[in-house]
């Protein structure tokens, strides 16, 4: 246990210095010979990516930057869906063309670089956490404006030019109900609410839509948001072909109500207002009825995911505390999910 | 076989031990884990208390609605209804079956997230 910790502690140390090292050699080609590294630190730290915060100086002149990396610089492969660190730095300046709120790129590096697997950003000022967002004074005035500016950017994501997209995973809706269903009937935990939600949504299926850029997790908690409202849409890994109403449906899914619950659009807003606003930005005219289908596949989906978390800590692989925990907040979707079939049947 | 102190105040001691004198001592990552491990010891004293007739009252419905025996297993008695519904021989509009999955659910949450808003809605 000791030799381990000692172990990872040494690792660690050396993937730091080297960072800097490298972040250096690359700021002084691309900001000139003057440019220096300050306050490189590690902001998260997930199985699949590692997130890092830095400046470079030049001059006294300081730009903040993100360092989106794949772990130790090797290319690992991230969850089954999640695309590439190279792809996702192709989308985000795809969006970036047109016209969604992202982080500009400022460097893109291969596997076996020195920086290894991994893109630069900008650093993008504002709140990720849901719950300040929907209860701080700062951020009154973002929470009128957010549906409106929710809806205009997905409207702008789902109207990306397809041809120009890297190649990506293509999911509809009875493409995530069958992937769930096999993760879900794999883990050997029954639970009725489950089989209906499943038995449901199967025999409701709506009409599919034309295939679109789908963002894949557009909520609270990946976007940044600022006291005028949407500054920045975040973490495009789980991005695919599919149809628009999925993204419309997550930001409305009440486990990123975060209490909200009266407010179906993140606990911050009405649907009619983003899809009025989706719909003057150029997007399909959706009624808030389109979406009751795709929010049920949500809170099932989000529900199964929350099960993954805690199979984590069932198979020994994470020991924590908080993936034991997490188990207990299926039955949060379990709620939602009745909450919804009372309100469809 | 001694029962005192009771399970239930074995837990809370624990609980009160990472309250009172673990947590205020810790930063960063650990205080967050510490914030969650009080969370699961409340869920326990929550479970101690109310599983035991929250499940009497699941079996008994669960055993009218499958027509099952009196001694039939919980556990089993769940797979035989998972099952039925999967096949089609129950939805939605089979009588006592919405009743009986928001009932338990009800029951499930009010000890795994007491204050979560959806089981609120679902109260009122």
């Amino acid at each position: 246990m000791a030799i381990h910790l000692f172990r990872v502690i040494v690792a660690k140390m050396g993937s730091n210095e080297q960072i800097e090292r490298a972040l250096e050699s690359w700021a002084r080609r691309d900001f000139g010979d003057a440019a220096r590294i300050a306050d490189l630190k590690r902001l998260s730290g997930g199985a699949s990516q590692e997130t890092w915060a830095f400046e470079v100086v030049v001059a006294g002149k300081t730009s903040r930057l993100i360092l989106r990396r794949a772990p130790g610089g090797e290319a690992v492969a991230r969850s089954s869906e999640a695309i590439t660190l190279r792809m996702e730095s192709m989308l985000l300046a795809c969006a970036d063309a047109a016209g969604v709120p992202v982080p500009g790129v400022l460097g893109v590096f291969e596997p076996g670089s020195d920086l290894g697997e991994s893109f630069i950003m900008r650093r993008i000022d504002g709140e990720t956490i849901g719950r300040k967002i929907l209860r701080d004074a700062v951020y009154e005035t973002a929470r009128t404006q957010l549906s409106e500016q929710c809806g205009a950017a997905l409207a702008a994501i789902h109207a990306i030019d397809m041809e120009k997209l890297p190649d990506l995973p293509r999911s509809d809706g009875m493409d995530q109900i069958r992937k769930y269903e096999t993760i879900y009937r794999n883990f050997d935990l029954p639970r009725p609410v489950f089989e209906l939600a499943f038995a449901w949504l199967k025999e409701h299926q709506p009409a599919p839509q034309p295939a679109v850029l789908v963002h894949g997790d557009f909520r609270l908690g990946n976007l940044i948001v600022d006291a005028q409202g949407l500054a920045s849409v975040l973490d495009w890994e789980l991005a695919h072909i599919g149809d628009p109403r999925e993204d419309i449906a997550w930001i409305c899914v009440n486990s990123w109500r975060f209490g909200q619950i009266e407010n179906r659009v993140g606990g911050f807003g009405q649907l009619d207002a983003l899809l009025e606003a989706y719909a003057a930005a150029g997007g399909t005219r959706f009624e808030p009825r389109d979406i009751d289908w795709w929010e049920m596949l949500g809170s099932l989906k989000w529900g199964i995911m929350c099960m993954i978390m805690y199979e984590a800590y069932r198979s020994g692989g994470d020991p924590s505390v908080e993936r034991a925990a997490i188990g207990r907040r299926v039955s949060e979707t379990e709620i939602d999910l009745l909450n919804l079939l009372e309100r469809a049947v | 076989m001694h029962d005192a102190p009771s399970p239930t105040e074995l837990v809370a001691a624990v609980k009160s031990f990472i309250d009172d004198a673990a947590a205020p001592q810790l930063t960063g990552h650990a205080a967050f884990h510490a914030r969650v491990a009080s969370n699961v010891l409340a869920t326990l004293l929550r479970e101690l208390e109310q599983r035991p007739a929250a499940e009497a009252s699941e079996a008994e419905r669960l055993r009218n609605l499958l027509d099952a025996p009196e001694n039939a297993d919980l556990a089993a008695m769940n797979r035989d209804l998972c099952a039925r519904i999967r096949d089609g021989q129950f939805d939605a509009a089979t009588p006592g079956l919405f009743k009986h999955l928001k009932t338990t659910t009800i029951s499930q949450l009010a000890i795994d997230q007491p204050n979560y808003s959806g089981l609120k809605a679902a109260l009122s």
